[in-house]
């Protein structure tokens, strides 16, 4: 029992990774445009349809087919961005990008269905089934690989966000748009292209998802619903909290699905996020918004 | 928000509203294919569930994606009671329907006090994470019996007779509900929906109870989604988890409310009438190859680009814009002779 707790919790800290890497995308979004992005869960099942497709047709190696797929959905990003977000009017930008973001979401999962078929597939490469054996514990490789893709991309965030000219225009649209454009920043380009580094991450999320999980299109409403409730939880707009959270409430899933029943895991999560929100209504790290409509 | 120049004689819409009552009321006896009174059904349930959830959403501003608890527990209510307690299938499982009500408000009620403490996207999200659990619950608990589902008795009545019982039950809970949200339309209490939808730390300031009436408002919005939840699982006869507790079920409602016009008292109805005819029609259409998917997202985006604001705003605001211009190039200086009357299509709020 003991092992296998710390072996959970190993694997939840390993998964934490990839999700807080596809979180931080949403999170970013938010941030930055304060529009809620419903999409993000399709767009990692359409990143992990395309290693897989790059995969099966052209044997390409999912973590090599990254350099395809995520400039693929960085490009999709702006598209849907440059097509519908930006259309948006101000007053009511959030409830109607809940809208918009759906309805791109319905439409590429039906593509998607079209396209694939709604049976379960999953990625295979060579080290999806292999497993190393370190101090007593059972670690399967494409977890350490995912957790350490997962890191270098999200040290790549960080620095693109606190090291370059890009990034402190993107930070300075995150704490206020308006003053941001007074100080002669383009928050639409800005937006435009986090909107797209947002979706991009889901590439890579959606990779390592599709070799850890068997899935079909409508995967995307399980992820979404857990991506949503780990960047709540976190405090929207805010990465470090999208991290910790991540890692928090993957580690909690597992250790219940250990310790008590994997049917209640879930159920666990979701719980996690009211009992936390009815103690700090914005979330881990959420700024507190003095005046909040 | 310009103020919308509303002329309409009160006696047109009057009458616009009893035409539309006697041709839903009609629609039965003239399309008699079961198919089509199928789909009328559904439309009249998704009607009944959009006007309902705009009560709340449309009027206090909180846009909820998790009303399907409340379908969910309508359609489970009807399904276990009737069952553990065997009740024969005939008309007395209709007496069930406010039962399904009843309950749906009672569980509106934790569920209020955990998500109505949150605001906006907070919100938003915390009433998805809800729906979750309580699906979870329906899975998982012992006397759902799980993803298994229940049988609901069926129905004795004939073949013939067989959808239009449902129909004409369903017509009277849509007739409620819209008594309800434009009751709470012309009362203090919807007035001070209003000012939470507008400024919440205000109204406060200004003495509404705005959690005592946002949970009021959330109690009454969850009774005629369960009570078409109830009809619902009776129509259909079986119900599982996964489909009495539907994601698409939130997000659809919402859906037709902005479709239609949030906040406004034809608008979801108008939303519903249009949206879900179409879904119905697509999926029996393109059953196989989710192009119904397509089309349906494609249609949705198209009406939120062109129509931002929804259908009966938009359309007044034209109505009214056009009345002006002929109203000015006729007469200068006439009283117009006809008193201003605030127009049943204009957003709530809007017009004065």
């Amino acid at each position: 029992m003991g092992t296998s707790i710390v072996e959970a919790i190993i694997d939840g800290i390993l998964t934490g990774g990839v999700y807080a890497l596809m979180a931080a995308g949403l999170t970013l979004i938010f941030g930055v445009m304060d529009i809620i992005n419903i999409a993000q869960g399709i767009f990692v099942v359409l990143g992990a349809y395309l290693s897989y497709a790059l995969s099966v047709h052209a044997g390409i190696d999912p973590f090599l087919g990254l350099l395809i797929t995520i400039p693929a959905l960085f490009v999709i990003g702006l598209g849907v961005e440059w097509g519908f977000i930006r259309r948006l009017r101000e007053g009511d930008r959030t409830a109607m990008s809940i809208l918009v973001t759906y309805a791109v979401s319905i439409i590429i999962e039906g593509v998607l269905n079209m396209t694939f078929s709604v049976n379960y597939v999953q990625i295979h490469a060579w080290y999806v089934n292999r497993s190393v054996h370190i101090l007593g514990f059972y670690l399967a490789d494409i977890y350490l690989f995912g957790f350490a893709m997962a890191a270098v991309l999200l040290v790549a965030l960080y620095a693109l966000l606190y090291r370059t000219r890009f990034g402190a225009s993107v930070r300075a649209a995150l704490q206020d748009r308006t003053a941001a454009r007074l100080v002669g920043i383009d928050v639409r380009r800005v937006s435009t292209v986090s909107f797209g580094i947002g979706v991009a991450v889901t590439a890579a999320g959606g990779m390592i998802f599709g070799a850890t999980n068997a899935f079909n299109a409508s995967s995307s409403y399980d992820l979404i619903s857990r991506l949503l409730a780990i960047v709540i939880l976190g405090g929207l707009g805010s990465m470090g909290g999208a991290l910790l959270s991540a890692v928090f409430m993957l580690v909690l899933e597992d250790v219940v699905a250990v310790v008590w029943s994997p049917i209640w895991a879930t159920a666990v999560f979701f719980a996690a996020l009211v009992v936390v929100l009815s103690v700090r209504p914005a979330g881990f790290f959420g700024r507190q918004v003095a005046r909040a409509q | 928000m310009p103020p919308v120049a509303a002329a309409r004689p009160r006696l047109v819409v009057a009458g616009a509203w009893a035409a539309f009552a006697v041709l839903l009321g009609l629609f039965p006896v003239v399309f008699t294919n079961p198919t089509v009174t199928t789909i009328g059904v559904f439309t009249l349930v998704y009607m009944t569930a959009a006007v309902a959830w705009n009560s709340f959403a449309g009027y206090s501003g909180y846009v909820a994606l998790g009303h399907a608890v409340f379908f969910g527990t309508g359609a489970y209510t009807m399904a276990l009671v009737s069952t553990h307690w065997n009740f024969a299938a005939g008309y007395t499982m209709f007496a069930l329907v406010p039962a399904g009500g009843v309950v749906a408000a009672l569980m509106a009620i934790p569920f209020g006090l955990i998500a109505l403490r949150t605001r906006r996207h907070t919100f938003v999200v915390i009433t998805i994470a809800v729906f979750f659990v309580v699906q979870l619950l329906a899975f998982n608990l012992g006397f759902t019996q799980g993803s298994s589902g229940v049988q609901v008795p069926t129905p004795t009545w004939g073949a013939t007779q067989y959808n239009n019982s449902f129909y004409y039950v369903t017509l009277g809970v849509l007739a409620f509900a819209l008594a309800i949200s434009a009751a709470i339309r012309r009362s203090r209490f919807g007035l001070q929906l209003l000012a939470i939808r507008d400024d919440e730390d205000r109204a406060r300031g200004l003495g509404v109870k705005v959690q005592r009436v946002k949970l009021l408002s959330f109690m009454v919005s969850a009774v005629p989604v369960g009570m078409v939840g109830a009809i619902y699982a009776f129509f259909i006869g079986q119900i599982f988890p996964q489909f009495a507790f539907d994601p698409l079920f939130d997000v659809t409602v919402a859906l037709m409310a902005f479709f239609g016009g949030l906040g406004t008292l034809s608008g979801p109805l108008l939303g519903a009438l249009v949206l879900e005819p179409i879904q119905q029609y697509l999926t029996l259409q393109y059953s196989v190859g989710s192009v119904y998917l397509v089309i349906y997202g494609a249609l949705f985006l198209l009406v939120i680009l062109v129509m931002p604001r929804g259908i009966v705003p938009t359309l007044a605001e034209r109505v009214a814009a056009r009345r002006e211009r002929t109203q000015a190039a006729r007469l200068v200086g006439e009283d117009p002779g006809v008193p201003p009357v605030v127009d049943v299509g204009s957003p709530v709020g809007a017009s004065r």
